[in-house]
C-alpha cells in the first residue's frame, strides 16, 4: 500500500506574525517549521509501514523554497521520498487553487491512502483534505483519533460531541488524523542523517500541467480586504491570594451579575 | 431580491441553534431559504419560516444514509446551480466543513470558513474571520462562483422574523458509494449546558494536578450553573473528556464568563476563548500569560482558593 502524507511548512507558532502588502501572511519575515498537527499525520505512516501494511511513504508539500525544511523533517521521522511543488506562481494561491494542485500531484505521485493533518496550524481553515479527496474521487474519512487499515479497507474512530464512532470506507481513500491519534516520533540522530539522504523531487506547476494563471493570489476565488488587530482586553486586576482571594473573587462576580 | 441558501443541521424535528444564527445573518444578505435534507416535518417548516425562511427545501434521503455528508453537498450544489444564490451559508463545525469543501470545489467557488460576522456590500457578502491564532481580524469576501461561507457558532444571537414558509420537495442526490458508519456508541449526557452554548464555562488545566483535583472544576461548574471544559495537557491527561477540550485544536467558545482554573493560557489556549466577555483566572504562577487578557486574576493556589469560593458562593446563594 502506497500512503501520500500531505505536510506544510507553517510560521513558528509563538512568533509574532505578520501580513504582507498583499495581505497574505509573511512567511519570510517568520522561521518556518513543519506544522505540529502534520507530525500526526506522519506518525501514523510511519505506523502502518511498522505494521507491514503500508509498502512506501511519500510526502507532498507546495511553498516558497524554505517549505523543503519541513520535508527534511518528515523524512527524518519516517517514510522514502518527498515532492516539493515549487513554483512562483504559487504565492497567494486560496484552499480551491490549493486543493487542485495537490490533488494533481498526488495522481502523479500515485496512491492508495492520502494521510493528512486534521488542520494547518496557520490557516486553520480544515477544508483542504476533503477537497483533495473530492477532486480525487475518493472517499474521506477526517479528524481520525485511531485508523486500522484492513486488506482494502480503512477504519477510523472518531469522537463527536455526543458519541464516538468507527466509520469504514474502501482504499483507496482519503484520512485525516487528530492531535489524539498517537504522539509523534522524535527522530535520532541516525534517522536525521538518513533523513537527508531520502530523494526530494522539485515540481513546477508546468510539471502538472496547471497554468500559472490557475495559481496565485490573482486567481483566488477568496480575497482579504481588510486587516486590523484585534482590539486588546481592558487591563484587568490581578491579586495574589492572603487568604481573601475566594471573597474578592465572589465580589467580582456578584458585581458583574455573574453569581 | 437573492436567495441565500442556508443549510439546516436538525434532530428529531428541531432544527439546532446554529442553524437559526445562519437564517438570521441570511437575512443580512438576501432572501433566505432553508435546504433540509432529511425529513421537513411541519414543526421543523414553522420553526424555520418563525426565523425567515421563506422557502425550505426538502430532499428526503432515497434510502437508509448513515453518511449524509456528500449528499448534503450534491444538494447544495443542485440548488446553488438552480437559483443562482447569493450565499451558501454552512455552520462552521466538521460537518459543516466538510460540506463547504465539497461544494466549493464542484461549483468552483471560493470558500470562507469560521467567519464570525457577515455584511452585505454591493459586491456581495463581507465575512469577518479572526486569524492568526485569534489574535487579528480580517475581512474576506468571495469573488468567484457562489460565495460559500462556514460560519462559527454562537456569532449571533437568532431573531425571529416570521414568514411563511413554502416547502418545495427536490428529489434526493444520487446515492454515491462513501463511508460507512459501522458503530456508533453515543455518551452519557453529563447534565450540564453544551459547551459550546454555556453562558458560563469553568475550565481545568495542568495546574489541576489530578483526575481528582479536577472534581473541584466540576463542582465550581455546577455551584455556578456552568460547562465544564479543560486545556489540552487537561484532556491528554484524561482528567477531563476529549470533546471538553477548548483551544486551537478543540472548541472555540465565547461565554460571559470562562472561569480558567491552573492554566497558563498559552496561545494555543487562547485562541479558543479570547472571545469570553469576562474571563477569571486562578494560577499559582504570576508569570503565567492568562494574567496578561484576564479581566480578574488570583495569583495562589486553586486547591485552597476553589474550595473556598464553593464556601463563599453556597454562603451568598443561602
Amino acid at each position: 500500500m502506497r500512503i501520500v502524507a500531505l505536510v506544510k511548512c507553517v510560521p513558528e507558532p509563538t512568533a509574532t506574525w505578520r501580513f504582507a502588502d498583499d495581505l497574505t501572511l509573511d512567511r519570510s519575515a517568520v522561521d518556518g517549521r513543519l506544522s505540529e498537527l502534520d507530525e500526526y499525520a506522519i506518525e501514523q505512516a510511519a505506523r502502518l509501514v511498522e505494521a507491514g501494511v503500508a509498502t512506501e511513504v511519500s510526502y507532498l508539500t507546495m511553498g516558497p523554497a524554505p517549505a523543503v525544511d519541513a520535508l527534511r523533517k518528515a523524512l527524518a521521522m519516517g517514510g522514502d521520498r518527498a515532492v516539493h511543488v515549487l513554483d512562483d506562481a504559487i504565492h497567494g494561491s486560496d484552499a480551491v487553487t490549493t486543493s487542485l494542485i495537490l490533488a494533481t500531484a498526488i495522481k502523479r505521485m500515485g496512491f492508495d491512502m492520502v494521510i493528512c493533518g486534521m488542520a494547518s496550524t496557520d490557516a486553520e481553515m480544515s477544508v483542504v483534505p476533503v477537497m483533495v479527496a473530492d477532486r480525487l474521487g475518493v472517499p474521506a474519512l477526517v479528524n481520525a483519533a485511531a485508523v486500522r487499515v484492513d486488506g482494502s479497507s480503512v477504519t477510523v474512530r472518531r469522537d463527536t460531541d455526543d458519541a464516538t464512532e468507527e466509520v469504514v470506507a474502501t482504499l483507496p481513500a482519503l484520512i485525516s488524523v487528530t492531535d489524539r491519534s498517537g504522539d509523534p516520533r522524535y527522530p535520532s540522530f541516525k534517522a536525521i542523517i538518513a533523513g537527508k539522504k531520502k530523494p526530494i523531487a522539485t515540481w513546477s506547476l508546468g510539471e502538472l500541467d496547471i497554468a500559472s494563471e490557475r495559481a496565485g493570489g490573482a486567481a483566488a476565488a477568496t480575497v482579504v480586504r481588510t486587516v486590523r488587530p484585534r482590539p486588546p482586553r481592558p487591563p484587568g486586576t490581578v491579586v495574589v491570594d492572603e487568604g481573601d482571594a475566594a471573597v474578592r473573587l465572589a465580589d467580582f462576580l456578584v458585581a458583574n451579575k455573574l453569581l | 431580491m437573492n436567495t441565500v441558501l442556508v443549510l439546516v443541521d436538525h434532530d428529531s424535528g428541531a432544527p439546532h441553534k446554529s442553524s437559526l444564527e445562519l437564517l438570521t445573518f441570511a437575512r443580512r444578505l438576501g432572501e433566505p431559504a432553508a435546504v433540509v435534507y432529511g425529513d421537513a416535518d411541519a414543526g421543523l417548516v414553522d420553526v424555520l419560516g418563525s426565523f425567515g425562511a421563506a422557502t425550505v427545501y426538502a430532499a428526503a434521503p432515497g434510502g437508509p444514509d448513515e453518511y449524509p455528508t456528500t449528499a448534503k453537498a450534491l444538494l447544495l450544489v443542485d440548488l446553488a446551480t438552480r437559483v443562482a444564490p447569493a450565499a451558501v451559508l454552512v455552520t462552521a463545525d466538521p460537518e459543516g466543513k466538510e460540506v463547504a469543501a465539497r461544494v466549493a470545489v464542484r461549483l468552483d467557488s471560493g470558500v470562507i470558513t469560521d467567519a464570525v460576522d457577515l455584511r452585505a456590500t454591493p459586491d456581495g457578502p463581507m465575512a469577518t474571520q479572526l486569524v492568526f491564532a485569534g489574535t487579528w481580524l480580517a475581512e474576506s469576501q468571495v469573488r468567484r462562483g457562489t460565495p460559500v461561507i462556514a460560519v462559527r457558532p454562537n456569532a449571533i444571537a437568532p431573531e425571529a422574523a416570521p414568514v411563511r414558509a413554502v416547502v418545495e420537495s427536490v428529489p434526493a442526490p444520487p446515492h454515491v458509494d462513501g463511508p460507512r458508519v459501522i458503530s456508533r456508541t453515543a455518551r452519557a449526557a453529563s447534565g450540564r449546558p453544551a459547551l459550546t452554548d454555556a453562558a458560563i464555562v469553568v475550565a481545568g488545566g495542568r495546574g489541576v494536578g489530578s483526575a481528582e483535583g479536577f472534581g473541584l472544576v466540576e463542582r465550581l461548574a455546577d455551584a455556578l450553573g456552568g460547562a465544564v471544559a479543560g486545556s489540552r495537557a487537561a484532556t491528554d491527561l484524561n482528567w477531563c473528556p476529549h470533546e471538553l477540550q477548548v483551544g486551537q485544536t478543540g472548541k472555540t467558545v465565547s461565554p460571559e464568563l470562562y472561569f480558567a482554573s491552573g492554566i497558563s493560557g498559552a496561545i494555543q489556549h487562547r485562541a479558543g476563548m479570547q472571545s469570553s466577555r469576562t474571563i477569571v483566572a486562578v494560577n499559582k504562577d504570576p508569570k503565567a500569560p492568562i494574567f496578561q487578557f484576564a479581566d480578574f486574576g488570583v495569583v495562589g493556589d486553586l486547591h485552597v482558593v476553589l474550595p473556598a469560593l464553593l464556601d463563599e458562593i453556597s454562603n451568598r446563594k443561602g
